[in-house]
């Protein structure tokens, strides 16, 4: 099975003002217009469009064998997709919210994951699994969970999760091209979020982190939800005179190490910032390997800033859990400065 | 996409006494409600069971030889294993469980390489597309729902195939077994679930597992057509399962066989099953046995005598010495295939583990 990677053919060549979601949208329309395989299915996709619109008007136009509703059953929508998938379909399912993707745990880590690896590569599934992810929306229970690490810890699996509209429309592109597995998360929080920009899925490839913001003085890695939080403590970190780097992940599995790396070995120091809880959690595989590949560089010990260990909060309590700027400012204090490195030598 | 008719309850009702076309004794049923396969057919099916009795029997013997980590066998369950495969078509697919090596083989695929699986060599040792048949599943009706999306897609695509998928008693229970009804009775998936009730899951009988009449019973609540047929007669699960694959065939849907039947051995060559049963129960199924049956009832009509039985054990032992002698070799494991096939392309970071792996290895070879 061969991606089509060759047609852009509803890629905006101009930019365009879009949201997030409206550029997931966008990318699910030409994927199903490009490839017959392709389908969109899920609990409220079709005449609704998704309970984020994502897949607004998509069945309308592609009709119902491409893009419908299934029964509410989510290990049944991953459990089909796999079935589809084996006899020579794409499906792009969606979990309604991160949570309710649980009860799908067990067909996408050990069927999803694993047919590829157990047959010598003879079942290829190229499923995309949207998951829309993450708080900050004062959702209620079961809404809001960041859920990355569960899926990240398997492997065969690809996790990808874009914080622009460009890089949604980017990467969701390339997760239907991919011949593994992805799993899509989208940041509820950055779906209405608006971006002037050009609607391309070959500007950016799949597994790669990009620096969104050059510094010299500390890397500051980030991904999804958080990355807004953590592009804004960079400004404020500006004001104190540290000049801060940051980095957006958007590929959880693989981790770009070595875009981390690169530029880890130059600021000499690292905090990792996410809103899923930090025992266990992203920041901690991130911290390690940087430990293990970029001691002798570091000034600090690599930090981590994420939510709480606890359950995802009631929604008026969240902001309390969440990373905010000043925990981020905090940390970058942390990081024990040499009187001469940080205003004088380090900060350009 | 067909929207489901609603349709009244006892359309899809299983009868009371399962269907049945060979008595015990090897006699025909009288007013059997189904219609008896053609002499040919018989005479395949009962090759077909008894080389897949001797594979069975075959495989529990390399486990005491250690040549396999572990053995379910389905002694005894060969009227629903390969009933319902010879009822397939070459297009159709299979989405077995772990108990159906013997169908599995009966498809087509090399039985060593169905054995690599229980060897311990790879998780799966065939490739699915060539026979049709999917991985052997372990995780309990997971692949129920594998075969109403394959089947879907199948429909889709204007293709006309049918899924068959086997699952036991036990695994009726699970979450994705009723989803996946659901699902093929609501998108009228050309899949035809064949549920080999065998008495037990692992040591917990059907009374504990279940409340329903019978496990055919439960397609019902799904709009589905159910039937309960006797398991121990091949000639009748091989008339159901072709009357339901024709059915899908045709755009029918899907339906859900229950074939009552009884497991003879231990769950696995690991189990201890008189620590649950009693040897009475499992004598009194020793005599349903399917293979016997079909033999009394071929032999009586003069379609069977002692050079063709002759014919068919050498036949069949001869297989199984192929299978001993190509399994008692030690495989050579590349430890490099740990790194293979967990992507399309491997990734940077099990690049660098495959590496290091190996330097590890040819360091330990220096010394
Ligand atoms: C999801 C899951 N839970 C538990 C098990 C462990 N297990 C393996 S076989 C088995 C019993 C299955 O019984 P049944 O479905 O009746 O099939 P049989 O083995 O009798 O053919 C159990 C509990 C499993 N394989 N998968």
């Amino acid at each position: 099975m061969t991606a089509t990677l060759e047609s852009t053919s509803d890629a905006s060549a101009e930019p365009d003002t879009v949201t997030m979601a409206g550029a997931l949208n966008r990318a699910l329309a030409d994927a199903l217009a490009e490839d017959e395989r392709v389908l969109v299915f899920g609990e409220d996709v079709g005449t609704l469009g998704g309970v984020f619109r994502v897949t607004d008007g998509l069945a309308a136009r592609f009709g119902e064998t491409r893009v419908f509703d299934t029964p509410l059953a989510e290990s049944g929508i991953v459990g089909t997709a796999i079935g589809m998938a084996m006899n020579g379909l794409r499906p792009v399912v969606e979990m309604q919210f991160d949570a309710f993707a649980y009860p799908a745990f067990e067909q996408i880590t050990s069927h999803l994951a694993k047919l590829r690896n157990r047959t010598r590569g003879a079942v290829e599934l190229p499923i995309v699994i949207r998951i829309p992810y993450g708080g900050g929306i004062g959702g209620v229970e079961h809404h809001c969970d960041s859920s990355e690490v569960y899926y990240t810890h398997t492997a065969g699996l690809r996790v990808v999760t874009p914080a622009s509209p460009a890089d949604a429309y980017a990467l969701l592109r390339q997760a239907i091209d991919s011949p593994d597995p992805v799993i899509f998360l989208e940041p509820k929080r950055r779906y209405w979020e608006k971006e002037t920009a050009r609607l391309d899925h070959r500007s950016s490839t799949l597994d790669r982190a990009v620096v969104r913001r050059p510094g010299t003085d500390v890397t500051l890695i980030s991904y999804g939800g958080a990355l807004g939080t953590t592009l804004e403590a960079a400004a404020a970190a500006e004001e104190e005179g540290y000049s801060a780097e940051v980095i957006d992940l958007r590929s959880l599995a693989p981790f770009d190490l070595e875009t981390v790396a690169a530029s880890v070995r130059r600021t000499g120091r690292a905090v990792v910032v996410h809103e899923a809880s930090r025992f266990c959690g992203y920041g901690a595989e991130v911290a390690a390997q940087l430990s293990e590949t970029c001691f002798h560089y570091l000034e600090a010990p690599v930090l981590r800033v994420g939510g709480f260990d606890i359950p995802y909060p009631a929604p008026n309590l969240e902001k309390h859990h969440l990373p905010n700027v000043d925990r981020v400012l905090d940390a970058i204090e942390r990081l024990q400065w040499d009187d001469a490195t940080p205003l004088a030598g380090g900060g350009a | 996409m067909t929207t489901t008719e609603r349709t009244a309850a006892s359309f899809f009702l299983p009868s009371d006494e399962p269907l049945g076309l060979i008595t015990a004794d090897g006699a025909p049923v009288a007013d059997a409600a189904l219609e008896m396969p053609a002499d040919d057919v018989l005479l395949r099916l009962h090759r077909a069971m008894v080389s897949g009795r001797r594979f069975d029997a075959q495989a529990t013997a390399l486990t005491k030889q250690g040549r396999l980590a572990v053995y379910p066998s389905a002694r005894g369950q060969e009227a629903g294993e390969i009933g319902s495969i010879l009822a397939l078509r070459p297009q159709d697919w299979l989405f077995p469980t772990y108990r159906d090596s013997m169908a599995v083989v009966a498809r087509g695929v090399d039985p060593v390489e169905v054995l690599t699986l229980l060897r311990g060599d790879w998780h799966c040792g065939y490739d699915p597309y060539r026979a049709n048949v999917a991985p052997q599943c372990t995780p309990l009706a997971t692949n129920t729902l594998h075969a109403v999306g394959f089947a879907h897609a199948a429909k889709t695509k204007g293709e006309d195939t049918v899924a068959l998928v086997l699952l036991g008693d036990g695994a009726t229970s699970e979450g994705d077994t009723h989803e996946a009804l659901n699902f093929a009775a609501v998108w009228q998936s050309p899949v035809v679930f064949l549920v080999q009730n065998n008495g037990y899951a692992i040591s917990v009988p059907l009374s504990k597992q279940t409340a329903a009449p019978s496990l055919a019973h439960k397609g019902v609540g799904y709009g589905m057509p159910s039937v309960l047929v006797d398991g121990n007669d091949a000639a009748a699960v091989h008339a159901v399962v072709e009357q339901a694959v024709a059915r899908a065939a045709a755009g029918g849907g899907p339906t859900l066989i229950e074939a009552l039947t009884y497991r003879i051995e231990s769950h696995t060559n690991a189990d201890d099953a008189t620590r649950y049963r009693d040897r009475a129960e499992v004598e009194a199924w020793l005599t349903r046995d399917p293979i016997a049956r079909l033999e009394r009832y071929l032999t009586d009509r003069g379609l069977l005598d002692d050079v063709a039985r002759e014919e068919i054990a050498v036949r069949a032992e001869a297989e199984a010495a192929s299978l001993r002698e190509r399994m008692n070799v030690d495989t050579v494991l590349d430890p490099a295939d740990l790194f293979r096939h967990v992507y399309a392309e491997p990734t940077a970071a099990l690049r660098r583990q495959a590496e290091d792996f190996t330097a590890e290895l040819s360091f330990g070879a220096e010394e």
